[in-house]
C-alpha cells in the first residue's frame, strides 16, 4: 500500500474507493493508509510520519496530519487510540514524560519544533494548551491569566497589564461574570467558569494554536455550551485542535473530524461528510455505536 | 447487501431493537400501501363497489402508522443522536412516510371514484384501459418496496428508469379517453372519473420514484432527487 505525501495540498486519498481496505489488514499492518484529506490547502502545522512509543509499546503508528489555518479540527477515538497522545506532540508535552519517544517531523508555520534551537517555554506559549479538568494556579482570576504574560514580558507596565488582563477574560467570555472580584481566588470560581478561567490564560500570552484536551468533561450542558460558543468565536484568530469523547461536541465544533483508531489515523475529513457519510467502516462503526 | 443497515451492532441492545422496529413498520405501512393500491385497481376494473368502498375508507390505517413512524424517528432522533447510515436511515424513512401516506391518498381516491363508476353499466369498454397502467405502478411500487427491504440501489434505479414508461402510458390514455369523450359526450362524467383514476396511478408511480431515490440516499449517501436517470446512474457508478 503506496503512502501517499502530498504535503500543502488537499489530497483526498482513497475517494474513489467505497470500502479501500479490509479493517483487520488496516488494523494490523503499519503502512496502512489514511482515508480522506489528511492534508489541508493553508496548514498552520504540520506532522509527518509520527510514531510515538512509551517505553517499548508504541502508542502512535505513522500518522501525518495538518492542522489548518483558522481550522477546528476534532479528533475523535476510543480510549487509548493515540488522540490526545497525538495532540501532545504538537506543543511538546510528551517531552516531560521521561519513556516517552517521539519520531517524525512537526512543524509549525514550516518551522521544525522539535529542532535542538527550540525553546519548548516559547513553543508553548504560541501553541497553548487547556486541559480536562480546569487547573487554575492557587492564585487570584488577575494572577491566573496576568502569569503568562509576565513571565513572557508582554506587559511594560501596570496598565498594560490591566489591559492584557481584561481582554484575555472578554474573549474568554469570563469578564462580565467576574470583573468585581479579579482579586479573589480563581479556584472559587464554578467548574464552567475555571475552564473558562484556564482558556482565557491559554489566550493571554497570544497563542497562534489552542490544543484542547477534552475541555469540556467535566463540565455540566450549559457550561459546555459556552465553551462551544467561545471555540466557535475563537476560530477567527486562532487555530484549534481539540480532543473530545463527546461525538455531538465534535460534530458541533469542528470543520475538519480525524478519527483514530488503536495509534493509527484511519480517517480524517469534513466534519459534515465523516457524520453523514464516513468512508471507513472503522469510522462508521465508532460514530453510530457499533462494537467493532 | 443485506446486512448493510447492521441494526444488530449497536453496543445497546436497545438501540438496534428500536432501529429493527422502526424497518419493520415502514415495511408493514408499505404492505398496506401496497395492498390498498392493488385493491384499488382490482375494484375499478371489475366494477366492484364493496371491495372499492373497503379502499376509499381504509386510509386511516396508513395515516395511523404515518403518525406512529413520524414518533418513532423523533424519538430516536432525539435519545440516540444517530450518526452516519442510521441517521440517514431515520432521514431517508422520514421522507419515504410521507410518500407512503400520499400514495394510500391516491389509492383511496380511486377507491371513491371506483364506488361512482361501479353504478355504470357501460364500464367494460373503457374501465380496463388503466388496468395496464396500473399494474405497471403496483409493480414499481413493489419493486420499490423490496428495493429498501434489500437496501439494493441497482434496483431502485431500474425502478427509477421505468417512470418515464408509465408517464408515456399516462398520456397516451389521456389521448384514449379524450377521443372516448368526443364519441360519447353523454359519459363524460365517467370518463373525467377514469382519467382521474389514471392520473392517481401516474402519481402513485412518481411516489415509487421518491422511495427509491431515498433508498439510494440510505446506502449511498448521496441525493439523487430531481436528477434524471442518466445522471443518477452516472452517480452510483462514479
Amino acid at each position: 500500500m503506496e503512502r501517499v505525501e502530498q504535503p500543502g495540498t488537499a489530497g483526498d486519498i482513497a475517494s474513489t474507493s467505497k470500502r479501500p481496505l479490509d479493517i483487520r489488514e488496516h488494523v494490523e499492518r503499519a503502512d496502512y493508509q489514511t482515508i480522506g484529506t489528511p492534508f489541508a490547502k493553508d496548514a498552520k502545522m504540520t506532522a509527518r510520519n509520527v510514531n510515538v512509543y512509551y517505553a517499548d509499546k508504541q502508542a502512535i503508528t505513522n500518522v501525518s496530519l495538518d492542522i489548518g489555518r483558522n481550522e477546528v479540527i476534532a479528533m475523535i477515538g476510543p480510549s487509548g487510540c493515540g488522540k490526545s497522545t497525538f495532540l501532545r506532540t504538537l506543543n511538546r508535552m510528551n517531552d516531560i514524560i521521561p519513556i516517552c519517544r517521539v519520531e517524525g517531523e512537526f512543524a509549525l508555520d514550516g518551522e521544525d519544533i522539535y529542532g535542538e534551537e527550540q525553546d519548548t517555554v516559547l513553543l508553548r506559549a504560541r501553541v497553548g494548551m487547556v486541559f480536562q479538568k480546569p487547573n487554575p494556579f492557587p492564585k487570584s482570576i488577575y494572577e491566573n491569566v496576568a502569569y503568562g504574560p509576565r513571565i513572557h514580558g508582554l506587559a511594560h507596565n501596570k496598565a498594560e497589564m490591566d489591559e492584557i488582563v481584561e481582554d484575555s477574560l472578554r474573549r474568554a467570555s469570563l469578564f462580565n461574570e467576574v470583573k468585581d472580584q479579579l482579586d479573589k481566588p480563581g479556584t472559587g470560581l464554578s467548574g464552567g467558569q475555571q475552564q473558562r478561567l484556564c482558556i482565557a490564560r491559554a489566550i493571554a500570552v497570544s497563542p497562534e494554536v489552542i490544543l484542547m484536551d477534552e475541555p469540556c468533561s467535566a463540565l455540566d450542558p450549559i457550561a459546555t455550551a459556552r465553551i462551544e460558543e467561545l471555540i466557535d468565536e475563537l476560530r477567527e484568530n486562532y487555530t484549534i485542535a481539540i480532543v473530545t469523547h463527546s461525538m455531538q461536541q465534535a460534530a458541533r465544533v469542528s470543520q475538519r473530524t480525524a478519527y483514530f483508531h488503536m495509534g493509527k489515523l484511519i480517517e480524517v475529513g469534513d466534519t459534515k461528510q465523516v457524520f453523514t457519510m464516513p468512508k471507513h467502516e472503522l469510522t462508521e462503526n465508532y460514530i453510530t455505536g457499533r462494537f467493532g | 447487501m443485506e446486512n448493510y443497515l447492521q441494526t444488530d451492532q449497536h453496543t445497546s441492545q436497545r438501540y438496534n431493537a428500536e432501529l429493527e422496529a422502526l424497518r419493520s413498520s415502514v415495511l408493514t405501512m408499505g404492505g398496506l400501501v401496497e395492498q390498498q393500491c392493488r385493491q384499488a385497481l382490482e375494484a375499478l376494473v371489475n366494477g366492484d363497489e364493496e371491495l372499492a368502498r373497503t379502499v376509499a375508507k381504509s386510509d386511516h390505517l396508513v395515516n395511523e402508522l404515518e403518525l406512529q413512524i413520524s414518533a418513532q424517528c423523533t424519538d430516536i432522533l432525539a435519545r440516540r443522536q444517530p450518526a452516519a447510515r442510521d441517521l440517514r436511515m431515520v432521514v431517508a424513512i422520514i421522507r419515504m412516510v410521507a410518500n407512503l401516506e400520499r400514495i394510500g391518498d391516491e389509492a383511496a381516491k380511486v377507491g371513491r371514484m371506483a364506488m361512482k363508476l361501479a353504478y355504470d353499466r357501460d364500464r367494460q369498454s373503457y374501465y380496463s384501459e388503466p388496468q395496464h397502467l396500473g399494474e405497471g405502478v403496483g409493480a414499481m411500487l413493489r419493486g420499490a418496496l423490496d428495493a429498501f427491504a434489500r437496501l439494493d440501489v441497482d434496483a431502485a434505479i431500474d425502478i427509477i428508469a421505468r417512470d418515464e414508461q408509465i408517464d408515456r402510458e399516462f398520456k397516451t390514455l389521456n389521448r384514449l379517453l379524450m377521443t372516448h369523450m368526443m364519441e360519447q359526450p353523454q359519459r363524460v362524467k365517467s370518463m373525467l372519473r377514469v382519467n382521474s383514476c389514471s392520473r392517481a396511478f401516474e402519481r402513485i408511480g412518481d411516489h415509487a420514484v421518491n422511495l427509491c431515490e431515498e433508498v439510494i440516499y440510505l446506502v449511498d449517501g448521496s441525493d439523487v432527487r430531481h436528477l434524471t436517470v442518466e445522471e443518477v446512474r452516472q452517480r452510483h457508478s462514479s
